[in-house]
């Protein structure tokens, strides 16, 4: 997991940088590959600083404005460097109808943040996310790819211990 | 060649496989090696069965009988009894046995019974990923006649007589839009499919692509033939992993049989499709935005006319159907239009698949013939309500959709009905609750909703939903006066004719069919009480004009 796209000198001196170039060159000249471009580089980097934003335009030769553009309008892109585990608690209505207001409640209680929030050690995000279809198992939450259905309240505690 | 005396069907839809389906059907191999019974037992890994909030769930055949919620611990005693000594395992099943030997067959049972599958048809009974068991299901039969026996112009006659509708949420006819993309000027055509399925509460795009993802790819086939378009891309929202990696190995396995590629079939006709992964944002389902998204920008919806029939994806004539519709067509093609006009009602003809969630027994997915009543649903399919709570409302259509109440009970589910209500069919999310929750509660949930994904082109719908989340939110707290509910009234009469697309048009109807439906329990937070007690009262103001 990154701290920043890099704490020292800038991009150039990224470890990252040769995959970073292999991406973009993979997808240059491709029309309408901005989104796909910034997913794979997400994946990379864990977040899309400043810095990537502007190589990402200045590669594909679109208007820095545009990739800002799209990165702040999907909700799967993120600015910030993120915790290790990003935990998303549903509060789609299917959710919400089966407590998953006092789910987060008890999350936000245990881990002493707020919603959005990262904890201090940076190992937890915390944010809400949208209804992920997996409404038959209401209430649901996930920790970075983990998904856990049928919560309660009663096992978060546990379900938090294993990161 | 290994005689086998029983198949055991193990969900691993997306639902069952989050509550451990994979590592039960590990353990189960495991166990009848143990038993030296993997000789004679196949384990089949299949798409959805249905019961989703029962899962993990297995059927083990001949004898049909369905366990659900199996944990890993269970897995002995279902070998040593049922496959070993051939008696049931009787606290795991589903349906109801009355002797050691009688046992209402599954499609019997009340879950069951009331549904008619055609888009469901090989969920949970062939194994998703081999190409061979589909088309030994009668797969790909129909495309292969088509481009045999039918002209373009042909597919679309059937398509147009069976009376299908777009099955996404508007419910425009599928043959016209077909047609007037067919008729569109240009050479280059697309087809797209719609598998953003962004409207909370609606899981059903998903399973049935991950339960039989070459039927959906059958039908782009047909829709493109149709249209005449050689590029198909399926906008899969970017969460859905298996859907994603189910569809890209079907395509896989598509083309290296050559039912994808140049020349099918050997015919003329030549068609390949993409997979294009959304990244996060509910308006990107309504079509303008979507084709916004796939050609990599903000996904804010066009202004329409033109439609995408005319001008769509990179300005070329384009058709968005919805993953359920185009699953409807192989069967369309296989059986003829007046067999689907067969099911459902007169003028909403064929079947709905429903997700069906929220404070009900059986939640999962189901399909049931148009025109089926609410009451059914809830009561036969769903099983009622549990804990011995008593049913309050039912969301149709996802969040934009209509709230209904206890009166509406035997209204039939078809496109007409559920309008006159207020209501409509939408996404196919059917969201029921019971008389814990509290209507000003809710109404502020789905705000929430649309407050968040409003994509702030538009001022009427940016500003509309902030502006009715506020004031929904004062009724919650008793500080509104009956003035505020008017207010909401005007604003919602703005809303439905003002924004540029229908995320904004439809969000006021939530809120203005709970607040007819549930008109006293929502004055009575004017006076400072919430009669469910959910609502925060503390700091009411006591209110004269109430
Ligand atoms: C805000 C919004 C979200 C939508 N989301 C979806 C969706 O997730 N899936 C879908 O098929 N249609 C969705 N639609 C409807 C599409 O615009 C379009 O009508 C549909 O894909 C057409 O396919 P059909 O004719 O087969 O229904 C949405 C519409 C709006 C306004
Ligand atoms: S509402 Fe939470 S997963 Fe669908």
């Amino acid at each position: 997991m990154t701290t920043s796209a890099c704490g020292c000198g800038g991009l150039h001196t990224d470890p990252r940088l040769p995959e970073l170039e292999a991406v973009l060159s993979e997808f240059k000249g491709n029309r309408g590959a901005l989104i796909q471009v910034l997913h794979k580089v997400q994946s990379i980097f864990g977040y899309l600083s400043d810095e990537v934003q502007e190589r990402v335009a200045e590669a594909l030769d679109v208007p820095l404005s545009e990739v800002y553009g799209v990165a702040t309008f999907y909700s799967l892109f993120s600015l910030k460097p993120q915790g290790q585990y990003k935990i998303g608690v549903c509060l789609g209505t299917a959710c919400y109808v089966r407590g998953a207001q006092q789910v987060l409640n008890e999350i936000e209680k245990q881990l002493g943040i707020k919603l959005n929030d990262t904890s201090d050690d940076g190992k937890f995000t915390l944010e809400v996310t949208r209804c992920i279809g997996a409404c038959g198992l209401a209430p649901v939450m996930t920790i970075n790819e983990d998904v856990y259905g049928r919560v309660e309240v009663g096992t978060i505690a546990e379900i938090l211990k294993k990161y | 060649m290994r005689f086998i005396r029983s198949h055991i069907l193990i969900c691993s839809g997306s639902n069952c496989q989050l509550r451990g389906s994979l590592s039960i059907m590990h353990a189960l191999e495991a166990e009848l090696i143990k038993k030296g019974l993997y000789q004679e037992i196949r384990i089949v890994e299949t798409g959805c069965l249905g019961l989703c909030e029962k899962g993990p769930g297995m059927v083990v055949y001949p004898e049909g009988v369905m366990y659900t919620r199996v944990t890993l611990a269970d897995i002995p005693e279902i070998v040593e009894e049922h496959l070993l000594k051939g008696r049931f395992v009787r606290r795991l099943m589903t349906q109801p046995a009355d002797g050691e030997d009688k046992l209402t067959p599954l499609n019997m049972s009340p879950f069951f019974i009331k549904q008619k599958r055609v888009v469901l048809k090989n969920c949970g009974l062939i194994n998703p990923e081999s190409i061979e068991e589909y088309i030994a299901a009668g797969g790909y039969q129909s495309l292969a006649m088509a481009l045999d026996q039918y002209s373009p112009d042909q597919v679309i006659q059937i398509v147009k007589d069976s009376n299908l509708r777009g099955r996404g949420g508007a419910g425009f006819p599928t043959g016209r839009k077909w047609d007037f993309t067919r008729r569109a000027e240009g050479t280059e055509k697309y087809l797209i499919c719609n598998a953003d399925e962004g409207e909370p509460g609606t899981f059903k795009d998903r399973l049935i692509i991950e339960g039989d993802p070459h039927l959906v790819l059958e039908g782009m086939s047909l829709a493109a033939y149709a249209i005449g378009a050689d590029k198909g891309i399926i906008y899969v929202r970017g969460e859905y992993d298996l859907s994603i990696k189910r569809l890209e190995q079907a395509i896989r396995q598509a083309r290296e049989s050559g039912l994808l590629g140049r020349n099918i079939l050997g015919s003329e006709f030549s068609f390949d499709i993409d997979v294009c992964l959304g990244a996060g944002a509910y308006v990107c389902g309504e079509e303008t935005a979507l084709i916004e998204s796939i050609e990599g920008k903000r996904g804010e919806p066009r202004l329409k006319p033109p439609y995408p029939a005319q001008a769509g994806l990179w300005g070329k004539p384009t058709s968005v159907n919805n993953v359920e519709t185009l699953a409807n067509i192989p069967s369309i093609i296989e059986h003829g239009a007046e067999w689907f006009r067969s099911i459902g009602t007169a003028t909403s003809s064929g079947t709905k698949v429903f997700t069906l969630t929220g404070n009900v027994v059986n939640a999962g997915l189901i399909e049931v013939p148009m025109g089926i009543t609410l009451r059914e649903v809830i009561m036969e399919i769903g099983g009622g309500i549990p804990g011995g709570r008593q049913f309050k409302m039912a969301q149709t259509g996802g969040t934009s959709g209509g709230c209904l109440a206890e009166e509406h009970l035997d209204v039939p589910m078809d496109y007409e009905s559920l309008s006159q209500y207020g209501s409509s069919l939408g996404s196919g999310a059917l969201l029921i609750m019971d008389d814990s929750h509290c209507i000003v509660d809710l109404t502020k949930c789905f705000l929430r909703f649309f407050v968040h994904e409003s994509c702030g082109q538009c001022t009427p719908c940016r500003e509309g939903t902030a502006q009715l989340y506020n004031i929904v939110d004062k009724i919650s707290k008793g500080r509104a006066a009956g003035s505020d509910i008017d207010l909401i009234e005007k604003l919602s009469r703005t809303m439905q004719i003002s924004p540029l697309c229908a995320l904004g048009q439809t969000a006021p109807i939530p809120v203005l069919s709970a607040f007819q439906y549930f008109g006293p329990e929502v004055r009575a937070h004017l006076r400072g009480t919430c009669p469910a007690g959910i609502c925060n009262m503390k700091g009411a103001l006591a209110n004269a004009d109430s």
